[in-house]
């Protein structure tokens, strides 16, 4: 249970990504269940887009079939781990930015889980979450993520 | 509905503007170019700007923008009426931040609709404007990150015109000073406050912070704004009326008011 709960996190959390920077979104975006998330046997959860990232720095340029391109951002730290994102790029117009790392900070989520009123339910939060069209909160992490997001836009120009 | 989604990374954060309306391409330029505009006039990490210059003494108030002016003049009502609890010089220094994230989106939000749009959201490094619907028939529903637990929703807020402000301790170089003790409030992890607009929103939601064990009765004292909180140790407490913007909680018992533990 603990294990379907951090992979749903982890989706989650891709799906905010999605959702709040994908430029052109539609309509809602379905959870597309564990793909693309692995939850380790100790219940550590990555969030790989396509394939593990490349090396910290390198800037990345993937071809693909409509002239887009894929740069890297750097690995942005804050107090709950590292987060690095990628931009998909057609010419300078940003399609789509991936989530490489986000943290996820197990010791410190199985205590809090162990509290009196801890989480809402995880199972109304993923009835729901296909909804869900903006995130509140988490400064930390926008803020990461901002950082890294620019990085991988400074490749672009540099 | 037609969808115009910008996002700018600008006042230290990432801005993300999401109109589901015909509007012109020319409305998101204006509106960046507003927070591009705001961010250079209050900046307190710009040591030119004139936030920075006026608290340093170097020009006068009457010399400033009127929006300097303005939010000035609002935030010192503001701290009247939290009883100093919200306060732009808690930590020593003028620091407006508080006051303009909220009341720059808010200004954001009211330039789009007099564009034409009536559906939108601008989330602003986590505080949300909400109008309108994303789709017809449905309305917005905003995810709340778990202060504790990174990668976790905590409660998740639905509205057609709504304001939402979370202010929480993690915040990255940001701490919330109690303005009785002038130490860092620690006692909640994150107070997230809903209401009609999002300056006094985002205001309430730090003074709150503030207030830490008091908080919450203080909350549940205010007019047409609702709140959930989160303490240090992961318990949850929300006011009386939380639940007609929150589908998550509607249905559950209200928990007792947090205490020292």
């Amino acid at each position: 249970m603990r294990r379907t709960a951090a992979a749903l996190a982890a989706t989650v959390v891709g799906l905010w990504l999605i959702l709040t920077f994908k430029s052109t979104p539609t309509t809602p975006v379905a959870i597309s269940g564990s793909t693309g998330t692995t939850a380790g046997p100790a219940g550590v959860t990555t969030v790989p887009a396509a394939g593990p990232p490349p090396p910290d720095g390198t800037p990345t340029t993937t071809p693909a079939t409509t002239g887009t391109r894929t740069l890297t951002g750097d690995v942005v730290s804050n107090q709950y781990g590292d987060v690095q994102v990628a931009v998909v790029l057609n010419g300078t117009k940003i399609v789509d930015v991936k989530a490489l790392q986000m943290p996820f900070d197990r010791a410190r989520s199985q205590d809090i889980s162990t509290q009196a009123a801890p989480l809402l339910h995880d199972e109304v939060i993923q009835a729901q979450s296909a909804q869900i069209q903006t995130i509140g909160g988490a400064t930390y992490t926008s803020d990461s993520y901002a950082q890294s997001l620019q990085s991988a836009l400074d490749k672009a120009h540099g | 509905m037609a969808n115009h989604h910008r996002v700018e990374l600008v006042m230290g954060t990432a801005i993300s503007i999401d109109v589901r309306d015909e509007v012109s391409g020319d409305a998101l330029d204006e509106v960046v170019a507003w927070f591009h505009h705001v961010d250079e006039t209050f900046s307190t990490y710009r040591p030119d700007s004139p936030v920075s210059r006026l608290g340093r003494g170097e020009i006068d108030l009457a010399a400033c923008d009127p929006d300097v002016q303005w939010v000035l003049s609002r935030g010192d009502e503001v701290r009247r009426a939290t009883g100093g609890a919200f306060d732009m010089f808690a930590s020593g220094v003028l620091d407006p931040s508080g006051l303009v994230k909220g009341w720059s989106v808010e200004v954001a939000s009211a330039m789009l609709a007099e564009r034409g749009s009536a559906n939108h959201c601008i989330n602003a490094g986590g505080d949300i404007r909400l109008r309108g619907e994303p789709q017809p028939g449905q309305p917005w529903h905003a995810g709340i990150c778990h202060p504790l637990v990174p990668g976790r929703l905590t409660v998740i807020v639905a509205g057609r015109d709504l304001a939402v402000a979370t202010s929480g301790t993690a915040e990255r170089g940001h701490h919330v000073i109690d303005p009785r003790s002038g130490r860092p409030a620690s006692a909640l992890a994150s107070v997230t406050v809903v209401g009609p607009e999002l300056t006094l929103t985002d205001c309430y939601a730090t003074a709150a912070l503030a207030l830490g064990l008091d908080g919450p009765e203080w909350l549940e004292g205010l007019d047409d704004h609702d709140a959930y909180v989160i303490d240090a140790g992961g318990h949850a407490w929300w006011t009386e009326g939380f639940g007609r913007h929150c589908p998550t909680v509607a249905t559950m018992a209200r928990p007792a008011l947090l205490q020292r533990r």
